[in-house]
């Protein structure tokens, strides 16, 4: 396969659509064409974690990393999401873009119903949990670890590092802080005020290399 | 959806038994074939993960068996004729429309336009 650059992924990326009525109690807010580029393209070219590897999304939403894993050659990407809205924009997304490696699932990704360790790579930029669904980040990470066999690439807030941390040391998987990101969170909602605020955010990979006792 | 991804789900309704609610048997009304490039390496190594048994019902299911055989053949990494058979089933043949059953509890999920809907009701989980 050509090697897709990072300008190119990025502006193939912003041709997807997104959320026409975002969802407050789900927080879909869209991940940016640069930051699920710059996600993808670290994941693929430092970790060779995506080319020919079964890749799972969760809370795919309209599909964007999804999207961005089949161009940079993923032998099959499957998105799961709860909302159907979303999941029919992704759909029409896979369609536009004549990808044929990608499939769907509307599920609760909390109860998520996948043989553990079927996947090889999962990617994700779950929902922070902030709202009105606290610790939902974490459900996330814990069913993505049960499903990826060699590693788990998520967003997180920079603020919740530690925490992190303390849970995977809890569930023994190695955790790396891979890049540090700004997140341009635009105001899709009504009680942001600002026009856009900016979060700092961890693009982390967690990984069972650590050795059993 | 396709059946390497079939493959990988099962039902979590509660009372299943541990293990148990896989593989999912389908019921389809509507069935496409669409064209996928071929990846020889890919289908290779996807071979050991999947469930044999399990794909080769769901493919005999479907009507699109295609030639699979019950039992894996032996040195298949290099039988290109038998991996373009392997790939075909996995990625090219699609459910679109019909209802996946859980084998244990015989809970029903739609399959629409593609997508097969796992939501279960807070009772359920």
């Amino acid at each position: 396969m050509k090697k897709l650059k990072l300008k190119e992924l990025e502006s193939r990326l912003q041709q997807v659509d997104d959320f026409e009525n975002p969802k407050l109690l789900l927080e879909q807010y869209p991940t940016r064409p640069h930051i699920a580029a710059c996600m993808l393209y670290t994941i693929h070219n430092t970790f060779d974690d995506i080319e020919n590897k079964v890749v799972a999304d969760l809370g795919c939403g309209c599909g964007v990393l999804s999207i961005g894993s089949v161009m940079l050659g993923a032998g099959l990407c499957v998105g799961f999401d709860i909302d159907a809205d979303a999941l029919e924009i992704f759909s029409r997304n896979a369609e536009e873009f004549d990808l044929t490696t990608i499939d769907m699932i509307q599920c609760d990704v909390c109860s998520l119903a996948a043989r553990s360790k079927t996947f090889d790579t999962v990617i994700m930029n779950p929902p922070f949990g902030t709202k009105h669904n606290k610790g939902m980040d974490m459900t996330f990470l814990k069913v993505a670890l049960q499903m990826a066999q060699t590693a788990v690439y998520s967003l997180h807030k920079t603020s919740t590092r530690k925490h992190i941390q303390k849970k995977a040391d809890e569930w023994k998987v190695k955790m790396e802080v891979i890049a540090e990101l700004r997140y341009d969170l635009p105001a899709s909602y009504k009680f942001h005020k600002k026009s856009s605020v900016d979060i700092e955010v961890d693009l982390i990979r967690f990984s069972s290399e650590k050795l059993p006792n | 959806m396709k059946l390497l991804t079939h493959n990988m789900l099962t039902s979590h309704v509660r009372g299943v038994r541990p293990g148990g609610g896989f593989p999912l048997r389908i019921q389809a009304t509507e069935v496409k074939v669409n064209n996928v490039d071929f990846n020889q390496e890919f289908v290779a190594r996807m071979i050991p993960k999947v469930e044999w048994g399990a794909l080769v019902e769901a493919a005999e299911s479907l009507g699109h068996l295609s030639d699979l055989p019950h039992e894996l053949p032996p040195e298949y990494e290099n039988n290109e004729d038998f991996l373009r058979k392997v790939h075909h089933v996995l990625l090219e043949v699609e459910v679109m429309e019909g209802i996946l059953k859980c084998p244990d509890s015989g809970r029903e999920f739609p399959i629409t336009k593609g997508i097969p809907n796992m939501l279960l009701s807070e009772e359920e989980t």
